[in-house]
């Protein structure tokens, strides 16, 4: 605006004596929404736990609880909670160590059951035949429980670790395989046409119409499979022993440490959690821009 | 009489053994450079028979003849823009069109001339601004526009178009349509087009293809439309010979081969 130039409108002159002075948008200023957002994000889940353990403490307070209350839990275990990795040889190592045992079978098991899952999912959805010979075997093998297979793993690899693997991968791979053939199977019909007008090779066809188009429902599986990863290799873990998160709930139980079980709950929640959330931020990263919509 | 470029000889296409044909015995002899619009009530076979000619969808009985070859599959020389763009959405705008050209211009371009041409074709439909955009990042006529683009970056002896413009505003339909006729008097493409707006038809096409209603549809009527070109639409809209046409499209349509029930 012309500096020299007098007020032009009874309403510029007014404004010009009332209103702040204008300035550019400091630091705070900028931040302040972002904090605001994450305030009204994270508060009200903090207000629910605290209230929740509040309940808790009251409920477990009298003499003949049979559960210890959080401060109980804090006092026994609060070496576990702060020192998650310490190693003191055997068994008796840190909560970290033994989740990172636990998640080291989870990546094995489930990488191999990504592998497995998208190819045969890609063949079931492209090949009619292969869909009619192996459906039916899937919807069956799929209905059994993961811990089914743990004794008939055990007899066939005689040894924890590879079992625990089997039974992480038996259990991931289903969902992958279905949503997987599901996706190829919905690949638009018009992709198609125009693969065929620009005649695509197959192996192009594969890589760039039916991989793309068929990745949202690839990751749909995948993070499903990964959440059924963790159900399994927990309940496994009780039964084959050595190390792992789920062995450490199986030893406390046996040693009546019920305040360690519960921290070990904690961490298998928040673990979960996390494995979810990255495999739906990948998911949200690699189908950038896929979707239509 | 110029010699016959694409032949549509008694195209029969029944999808159903017990049913009735959906096409039944449509003729057609194309020119070479000629802009065919057809036109006819929904669901009366106007997609089937382009994709007939496309090679998408083989016919029950007769055949189609391109430049004295039969057409059995589907190829770039008959590039197709579908009614619904049909873009790959992972892809920008000009992998798009890239995708297009390193397929069908593999073998006899370098990779910049690859590049230099699917900007060139981009540049013709007036999308180079937008070459680095995903689809859903632009609008539905420039969807269409890309669609084009990369329908001719085939180097198409026969552009198919599914009723480009179908799900197009007013405005944006009128300049599309205007892009399309300088395109197709630049690069002299043989052109057939699928309409079901009777201006379009008149004023883009060299002869207009009525389909008479389906089951059994085939070709009622063809019109030559007969105005020079370049054609100017608001110079034509009071134009008796453009008038006229258009009368006898919707004489046509809505007279002799109405549909039975509420259409
Ligand atoms: N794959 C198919 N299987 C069975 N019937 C089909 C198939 N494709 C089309 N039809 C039938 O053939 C007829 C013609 O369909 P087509 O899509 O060619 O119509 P259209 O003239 O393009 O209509 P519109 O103007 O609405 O696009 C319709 O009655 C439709 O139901
Ligand atoms: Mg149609």
């Amino acid at each position: 605006m012309n500096a020299l130039a007098p007020p032009a409108t009874p309403d510029e002159a007014m404004s010009s004596t009332t209103m702040p002075m204008r300035r550019a948008p400091s630091i705070a200023d900028r931040v302040r929404p972002h904090v605001q957002h994450g305030l009204a994000v994270t508060l009200p889940p903090l207000l629910v736990v605290i209230a929740l353990a509040a309940v808790w403490e009251w409920a477990a307070g009298g003499p003949d609880a049979t559960l210890p209350p959080p401060s109980r839990v804090w006092a026994d275990a609060k070496e576990l909670i702060l020192h998650p990795f310490y190693d003191r040889g055997g068994l008796d190592k840190g909560l970290g160590l033994h989740l990172l045992a636990s998640l080291q079978r989870v990546a094995v098991g489930f990488t191999l059951s990504a592998v497995v899952g998208v190819l045969l999912g890609m063949l079931v959805g492209t090949s009619r035949f292969a869909m009619r010979a192996l459906d039916p075997l899937f919807q069956v093998l799929r209905t059994i429980p993961p811990l089914a297979w743990l004794p008939l793993s055990l007899a066939a690899f005689r040894e924890a670790q590879p079992s625990a693997i089997f039974v992480i991968f038996i259990t991931a791979v289903w969902p992958i395989i279905i949503n997987t053939a599901v996706g190829v199977r919905n690949v638009p019909a018009d992709y198609r046409n125009v693969a065929r007008v620009i005649r695509l090779s197959r192996f192009d066809w594969f890589l760039r119409i039916v991989t793309p188009a068929a990745a949202p429902y690839i990751f749909t599986g995948l993070r499903i499979g990964v959440g059924l990863s963790w159900l399994a290799i927990i309940a496994a873990e009780m039964l084959i022993g050595g190390v792992g998160i789920g062995f450490f709930v199986w030893d406390a139980w046996n040693s009546s440490n019920l305040s360690d079980i519960i921290v070990a709950l904690t961490y298998i929640g928040i673990v979960g959690f996390m494995l979810d959330r990255m495999m739906a931020l990948i998911g949200r990263a690699v189908t950038r821009g896929t979707s239509e919509q | 009489m110029e010699r016959t470029f694409l032949d549509i000889s008694r195209v029969v296409v029944r999808f159903a053994p017990g049913a009735p044909p959906v096409l039944n015995g449509v003729d057609l002899k194309v020119k070479q450079g000629e802009y065919i619009a057809v036109i006819g009530h929904s669901g009366c076979g106007k997609s089937t028979l382009l994709n007939v000619v496309a090679g998408l969808l083989p016919a029950t009985l007769g055949g189609v003849v391109l430049e004295g070859s039969e057409v059995t599959e589907p190829g770039p020389d008959r590039a197709v823009v579908f009614q619904n763009h049909s873009l790959l959405p992972w892809l920008t705008v000009y992998e798009n069109v890239r995708l297009a050209v390193d397929r069908t211009a593999g073998r006899t371009m370098s990779r910049a001339e690859r590049d230099a041409w699917t900007l060139e074709n981009l540049a013709l439909v007036r999308m180079t601004d937008h070459a680095r955009k995903r689809p859903n990042e632009i609008s539905g006529g420039m969807k269409q526009r890309v669609g084009i683009a990369r329908a001719l970056a085939m180097r198409p002896k026969v552009l198919l178009l599914d009723e480009p413009f179908g799900a197009l505003d007013a405005l944006t339909r009128a300049h599309l349509q205007d892009q399309v006729m300088a395109i197709h008097a630049r690069l002299g493409t043989t052109v057939m087009m699928i309409t079901h707006d009777v201006d379009e038809a008149v004023l883009l096409s060299d002869r207009i293809v009525m389909m008479t209603n389906g089951p059994n549809a085939t070709i009622g009527e063809i019109l030559e439309v007969g105005l020079p070109r370049p054609r100017d639409r608001l110079a034509l809209a009071s134009d008796p010979r453009f008038l006229s046409a258009r009368e006898a499209v919707l004489r046509f349509l809505h007279e002799r081969h109405a549909l039975p029930a509420v259409a």
